[in-house]
């Protein structure tokens, strides 16, 4: 009776084991999949000619997708300038001020900021940038996206300062160096590695995002790289083109798609990297 | 006459409405070694922090009173200037993880933004390495991180880093307590080494210490001063009753 009723828990235990790895690997699937059709569908069209020219008009075939990846690049370097020097500030406010009143508002409106949908977000940067200078462009794309980057990158800030022993800090005032140097100085250097992780995650995070460019960035059939004036970028390529009836533009924007894929893997690679790199051992 | 380089008048501390130091009057002489010593939260490294003005950088901190520099009142000065002439070394070594030892050693001028000539630099490293006897041992790490030294190792390059700015008075807050034997009574002996230099007030609650290393000595108990001395009066003679149940081991 007891021989059975073990080998029946054991029996059970041993069921339960082979269910956690198989829902492990259908965590795995997905990507997999993603992964796998992509690439089929987008590898035939990578070639050199495919990231140094612009797209070719309807009817003709070859073309490439240089504007969308320049754009992208230029667009996501401003919006993280722009959200990294705003975040890093607010994340040392946060971590400094744990619990002011203006502190408790800043968590709660980057929470808030972090649930709004990126559409909205897209819609607000036309309001207050496209409208008001009367035209489409890059930079209002980027600010559009910055907004999106911030509460990632100011929450990454505060807790990864917060984890730093208070001593740091007060062996840098002992020697009577002023506030500011020791936050940039002594306590942003530290803790580097996990500032860094969360930029690399919010860019990572924006990369694909096509909503908040519709009304900003518009768009650019051609190579533009000024700021002030519409620009094209990968996610837009793709939601365009992927949405036309022309073969062509369709392997267009597979092959894009691929690159963007690629980029964010090997961004979110480039994060473990960096991180694990310039950890600075306490 | 010594002449006193600080001096406190009517000295109080507190954390909002926790009165950790009542009405203390000191004056410390110039170029002794001044034990601080009494029994867990008695005030002492709350005293200490208010030389240098560390304490107030705890919210609710208030402090009331003079605390006399060379006759001038260090609350009414900047507290950057302040904690220039008066260095300090903590409990635990806390080198700077992010700077070498080199850089650790002159961390007061580079964080500062003080550009010096590469031989002064170089020159200031080796005089503030050797006046804590560490050079020998870091000669050839100096572009190592700091905190790939041992504990006994990193705070003495800790003190280096205090001496390194040349300030008038370094204040220890308990500087042996994460030390073992050998390293603690290393630091011990770089005391004496500093005294021709420095003031040095140093903070413990070690009695034994208290006696070994310092000229006098001054006890807190419950916030107060109780009594402050030639360690060598307080030690064979005490006056308080209190005194000398602490010495005695009657509490801790």
């Amino acid at each position: 009776m007891q021989a059975k009723s073990v080998k029946y828990r054991l029996g059970k235990s041993y069921g339960f084991q082979i269910l956690t790895y198989i829902l492990a690997f259908a965590i795995v699937v997905p990507l997999l999949a993603i992964l796998f059709y992509i690439f089929r569908a987008g590898i035939t069209r990578i070639n050199w000619h495919f990231l140094v020219n612009i797209p070719k008009p309807v009817g003709e075939t070859g073309g490439g997708i240089a504007n969308a990846i320049v754009g992208s690049i230029i667009i996501i370097l401003i919006a993280a300038v722009i959200a990294v020097s705003i975040g890093i500030m607010a994340g040392v406010y946060l971590s400094e001020n744990r619990k002011s009143r203006l502190a408790y508002w800043v968590r709660l409106s980057t929470d808030v900021l972090q649930g709004v949908p990126s559409i909205v977000i897209g819609i607000i940067a036309y309001f207050w940038l496209v409208k008001p200078l009367r035209g489409f462009s890059a930079l209002s794309g980027s600010v559009a996206l910055a907004i999106m980057m911030l509460p990632i990158i100011v929450r990454s800030t505060e807790e990864t300062l917060k984890l730093l022993p208070d001593s740091l800090k007060e062996a840098a005032l002992a020697l009577g160096v002023p506030f500011h140097r020791v936050m940039f100085k002594v306590i942003v250097p530290v803790g580097i590695s996990g500032i860094l992780s969360g930029v690399m995650l919010a860019i990572a995070r924006i990369t694909g995002e096509t909503a908040p460019l519709l009304f900003t960035a518009f768009g650019n059939p051609y190579l533009s790289v000024n700021i002030a004036k519409p620009m094209q970028s990968l996610p837009l390529l793709i939601f365009n083109y992927a949405t036309s009836p022309y073969t062509d533009w369709l392997n267009l924007a597979w092959g894009a798609s691929l690159i963007l894929l690629v980029w964010v893997l090997f961004l979110n690679i480039l994060t473990t990297l960096l991180t694990r790199k310039w950890k600075v051992q306490l | 006459m010594e002449s006193s380089v600080i001096k406190s008048r009517n000295f109080n501390a507190s954390f909002g409405t926790n009165h950790v130091v009542k009405n203390v009057n000191i004056d410390i002489p110039r170029n002794h070694i001044i034990a601080v010593m009494g029994p867990s939260g008695c005030g002492k490294t709350t005293y200490l922090r208010c030389i240098n003005r560390m304490h107030e950088l705890i919210p609710g901190a208030n402090s009331s009173g003079e605390m006399l520099l060379n006759e001038e009142d260090v609350y009414k000065m900047h507290p950057i200037f302040v904690r220039l002439k008066i260095g300090m070394v903590f409990q635990r070594p806390n080198p700077f993880p992010n700077l070498s030892i080199y850089d650790n050693v002159i961390a007061g001028y580079k964080l500062n933004g003080v550009k010096l000539p590469k031989a002064e630099k170089d020159r200031i490293v080796e005089h503030s390495l050797t006046r804590v006897a560490l050079w020998n041992e870091v000669k050839d790490s100096l572009t190592k991180k700091g905190s790939f030294l041992s504990g006994g190792q990193q705070q003495r390059l800790c003190i280096a880093r205090a001496v390194a700015m040349e300030p008038e008075v370094i204040l220890f807050d308990e500087p042996t307590s994460a030390l073992d034997p050998i390293s603690t009574s290393t630091v011990e002996e770089l005391f004496h080494e500093l005294k021709a230099n420095y003031t040095l007030i140093v903070v413990t609650h070690n009695m034994q210490q208290a006696a070994r290393v310092s000229d006098k000595t001054a006890f807190f108990f419950l916030g107060e001063l109780v009594e402050y001395d030639e360690t060598k009066t307080m030690f064979t003679n005490p006056k308080d009753n209190r005194t000398q149940n602490y010495i005695t081991g009657r509490f801790s």
